[in-house]
């Protein structure tokens, strides 16, 4: 293994170091025990900058690992939304409970950025399924992170359930299509996949298995549960990287190897992404927590990401690339304003929100732009992603799907214009009193704000992302 | 840099004044300068734009500018206008000029109400200026979503549920739309592989029939959503009624616009063939809109509602008349539009006013006023006169070409709508004159209103500078006519053509 071997995995190893560093420092180096948190967050920090530097293409471990640009952009949009949410948790690690056990959060939290890495830049099903679970595990102890907590325990234990259910779904259908093909690497799994009857029954049990994962409906059941049971920044973790990396692996998968039968996979989506959207948009109308109202939008948001997929085409793959960098900035700043709040009040429901204008003008404005992005008004980024995801479906000729996504967004509209009506148009006795927010998490909320007002009008992004779709 | 980013960039410039400012008091002073200079720009651009047309340039389009925006999907930023366009810009930066003064007393959220106003009116701005789809749409929304906050935050009555519906049924209608713009792409380039946004381009080109009647029912419904296009103008009196007065005036005297404008410099002149295949499902529902409107308002005792119903009636007319599809209506229907966003403008300043000294809104509570504030009431009789068509004024002109227009249909179908929407006249000066006479003659029935004091400074100006507008229309037309009508040319051409080709 040389040098350059080494340079072309180079997210992955910075992020082991780091994850050991953590641990070193945890052991007892440190005179303090709290400086663990700025340390690791300014190292992830060089780290996410280093990502993009210029990459190189290649392949590692006999065509095991594989990486070229498109695969690091992925992996640097993950890293740039784990460094917002570790600028969101500083002020919670701090508080009394969490103090001790920052470290522990931190190498959790590191080792399933670890798991997702290798899952993107995995060439075979046994690298993708190592990284899966690398993944998922430490992040369902960091779900039942608030050990003195009922709920997070009850969501804890939930997920580890539905997602080693899932895990055993997922990896049952890859085990037929070994079995069918033969083969477990990528390359050669794509020119051998037919039409037999054997390999569809895999293929369904892989979507399956990822429908759990992006939580498309109705694989979603846990979702809500869980969103609101795990510390908030936590669901915020859940809600924008684990799933970010499904959706990407997800997507990677469906077009190198499951290319041959684009005609099926179009009409799986096509069905999912109906039932997806409708089905978290009705139920988000009723919610009053705002984790959970969370929780059905970012179901919903899953459903208009199958439109972009179904492009299958280069355009289709930036859409569904495009659309993750906008939704890492706007779900990311609602989950900043709704911990801020949550960790200075305790108030999580949209109820106690009301009036907030008055007495927070500038967490409510973030809050309502990032509202506003994620049902996709303009001059917002959403727009831009949501319009992209559209065009991509409509290039296939799927006007009718198009159609009912729009009207979803509009029904989307009218709950994220309930938080908006809370906070600027309710009138409240006793609204939360003005605070100032901790310096990180104003850092986070800033970077997140420019980058959902910004990220339309920067053309070149989009471009980058398409120069590199040739050679995912 | 061209001419026309101005009218982008100075709203942008006075928002960001806006922001710095410490009180209400400033923030006022400052967002009228904005407009002030909005509306001297707007004139600055109808003089450059004539000065082009005198000195022999004949282009559809002037100050055409075009920037590559996101390359591989082949959207712009591009900008540019015609006489229509330079007339709605006229209107819009008369109407936010006018909307500043009338509510110039603002105190809850004063900075902002004026922000999000004039956000509002960037997005109209915008609109008009752009020859892009995806930056028309994205003006569209921006000049939509505002409305919610404007209404929920600073309107009266029921308006968190008037607000909703506004934004729900006008965002519905954008869905529609979003459809409609994606089919227009994934259709234009005729064959080449190379989609585009661009309206020149597509304009140059046909779509193929079937794609057509496809997506025109999507786009033409989509911008008639805005037009207040039966049945699916319910939005229209609620929310109206429910703003607050510079959102009504904005509202109706602008926004209303950007439904008729889209329809036709969208979907009629995009999709030629489809657009007189189906003009006769328009014509019928039109032809409701224009007489149920009229009727609608008849019924309402609010005086708020009398005038979103006569609205839904007037810009049902707008419609119509583009769907006549010759020279002579479809320079009406424009005419229409600016003179119905005026006087409607002035009616819904009057009303603020009024309300703003009577807290009433319902007309049989009220009386006489026209021996209290006579400013106020002149002004209210003279807006109604313009509605009702008198000529001198712009009603008349406006409704005069339109039907002369029309009438050169000489089949049955068109006579007889022709025929059932004339009688919106008479009904249209029936509610006009009930109102008159009930709200502004006869004794002054309550008598804490004998001591109610005429109109400020700014609420004159308010009213002056859209009487002036209405006036001058009405007494030299043909400076307006010509300014839109050397413009038509290329969509009467195209939508005749097609109907030659059948």
């Amino acid at each position: 293994m040389t040098f350059a071997d080494l340079i072309l995995m180079r997210q992955e190893l910075m992020l082991t170091i780091l994850a050991l560093l953590v641990l070193i420092l945890d052991i007892g180096i440190l005179h303090k025990r709290k400086n663990i948190i700025p340390i690791a967050i300014i190292v992830f920090g060089t780290i996410t900058l280093a990502g993009f530097l210029p990459a190189s293409t290649g392949t590692l471990f006999g065509g095991m690992y594989r990486t070229n640009p498109m695969l690091v952009s992925m992996k640097s949009i993950l890293n740039l939304g784990m460094f917002i949410v570790l600028l969101q948790s500083v002020r919670w690690l701090r508080t009394d409970d969490q103090t001790k056990r920052s470290s522990e959060f931190l190498i959790l939290i590191f080792s399933t950025l670890i798991g997702m890495d290798f899952m993107i830049s995995s060439g075979d099903f046994l690298m993708f399924y190592i990284g899966l679970e690398l993944a998922t595990i430490p992040a369902t102890a960091l779900a039942a992170f608030n050990k003195s907590n009922n709920n997070s325990a009850e969501a804890g234990i939930k997920f580890i359930f539905s997602s080693a259910l899932s895990s055993g779904i997922l990896l049952f259908g890859i085990s037929i299509i070994y079995g069918t093909t033969g083969s477990l690497y990528f390359s050669e799994i794509a020119a051998l996949f037919g039409n037999s009857s054997l390999q569809m029954l895999g293929f369904v049990f892989f979507v399956s298995g990822m429908g759990f994962k992006i939580t498309l409906v109705p694989f979603h059941l846990w979702t809500a549960d869980v969103y609101e049971g795990s510390p908030v920044n936590i669901t915020a973790y859940l809600s924008v990287i684990s799933k970010g990396a499904a959706v990407f692996i997800f997507v990677i998968l469906l077009y190198k190897v499951f290319g041959v039968i684009e005609k099926t996979w179009e009409n799986v989506l096509y069905i999912l992404a109906t039932v997806t959207m409708t089905v978290a948009n009705l139920f988000a109308i009723r919610q009053q927590n705002l984790k959970r109202f969370l929780a059905f939008s970012s179901i919903a948001q899953a459903g208009f990401i199958m439109l972009g997929i179904m492009g299958a085409d280069q355009a289709g793959m930036t859409s569904v690339v495009y659309f993750m960098l906008v939704y890492v900035f706007t779900n990311l700043a609602a989950f900043g304003v709704v911990s801020a709040i949550y960790l200075e009040s305790g108030k999580e429901t949209i109820a106690s929100y009301n009036g907030l204008y008055r007495t927070n003008p500038r967490l409510s404005l973030a809050m309502m732009l990032a509202l506003f992005s994620l049902a996709g008004i303009p001059p917002v980024a959403g727009f831009f992603g949501k319009f992209f995801l559209f065009a991509s479906a409509a290039s296939k000729g799927y006007y009718v799907l198009v159609l009912i996504a729009v009207l979803n967004a509009t029904i989307s509209l009218y709950y994220y214009l309930r938080v908006v009506k809370a906070m600027f148009i309710d009138k409240n006795d006793s609204p939360i009193p003005y605070f100032k927010s901790d310096t990180p998490t104003r850092i986070g909320l800033i970077i997140c704000v420019s980058g959902v007002f910004l990220l339309g009008f920067m053309g070149f992004v989009y471009e980058y992302f398409f120069k590199w779709t040739v050679e995912f | 840099m061209s001419i026309l980013w101005i009218f982008i960039l100075i709203p942008v410039f006075t928002i960001s004044a806006i922001i710095i400012t410490p009180d209400h008091k400033s923030a006022r002073v400052v967002s009228a300068c904005g407009m002030f200079l909005q509306l001297l720009m707007s004139v600055i651009l109808l003089f450059m734009y004539l000065s082009e047309r005198n000195s022999g340039n004949t282009a559809e389009i002037l100050f055409y500018t075009d920037h590559v925006w996101f390359p591989t999907l082949n959207i712009h930023f591009t900008t540019g206008v015609d006489g229509i366009a330079v007339a709605m810009i006229m209107l819009t930066s008369t109407v936010v000029f006018a909307g500043i003064f009338a509510s110039w007393e603002m105190e809850d959220l004063a900075r902002e109400f004026y922000i999000s106003l004039i956000v509002l009116a960037s997005g109209v701005f915008g609109f008009f200026i752009s020859l892009d789809l995806f930056t028309m749409f994205l003006f569209y929304e921006v000049a939509v979503i505002p409305m919610y906050l404007l209404i929920g935050i600073w309107g009266s009555g029921p308006k968190e549920y008037s607000a909703m519906k506004l934004t729900m049924m006008l965002m519905g209608g954008s869905a529609l739309l979003l459809v409609g713009i994606l089919g227009i792409y994934f259709n234009s380039g005729g064959g080449s592989g190379q989609h585009t946004f661009n309206i020149l381009e597509i304009g140059k080109t046909h779509i193929p029939a079937a794609a057509q009647r496809y997506f025109f029912p999507f786009t033409f419904v989509g911008f008639g959503v805005l037009g207040a296009l039966f049945p699916l103008h319910t939005w229209s009196p609620d929310g109206h009624a429910s703003a607050p007065t510079a959102v009504s005036m904005l509202h109706a005297g602008v926004l209303m616009k950007l439904g008729g404008y889209g329809c036709f410099r969208v979907a009629m002149y995009l999709m030629p063939q489809a657009a007189n295949e189906m003009a006769w499902i328009f014509i019928i529902l039109t032809t409701v809109s224009v007489v149920y409107g009229a009727f609608g308002a008849v019924w309402q005792k609010d005086l708020k509602y009398i005038n979103a119903y006569s609205s839904v009636s007037h810009c049902g007319l707008v419609i119509f008349a583009l769907l006549m599809m010759n020279k002579t209506s479809m320079d009406g229907a424009i005419i229409q539009m600016i003179s119905h966003g005026l006087m409607t403008a002035l009616f819904f300043a009057l009303i603020g006013m009024i309300y703003g000294r009577t807290h009433t809104r319902q007309i049989d509570e009220m009386g006489g006023l026209m021996k209290v504030i006579p400013f106020i009431s002149v002004a209210y009789v003279i807006a109604g006169l313009a509605s009702l068509g008198l000529p001198g004024l712009s009603g008349f002109v406006a409704e005069m070409t339109i039907f002369v227009g029309a009438f050169q249909h000489p089949d049955l179908f068109h006579r007889v709508a022709i025929l059932v929407v004339t009688t919106s006249i008479v009904i249209t000066a029936v509610y006009i004159l009930r109102v008159v006479g009930i709200l502004l003659l006869g004794p002054v029935k309550n008598e804490h209103f004998q001591h109610l004091g005429d109109a400020k400074w700014y609420e004159k100006l308010s009213a002056g500078s859209l009487i002036v507008a209405i006036a001058g229309i009405g007494i030299a037309p043909l400076w307006l006519s010509d300014v839109i009508a050397g413009s038509l040319g290329p969509f009467v051409t195209r939508l005749t053509q097609v109907v030659a080709g059948f």
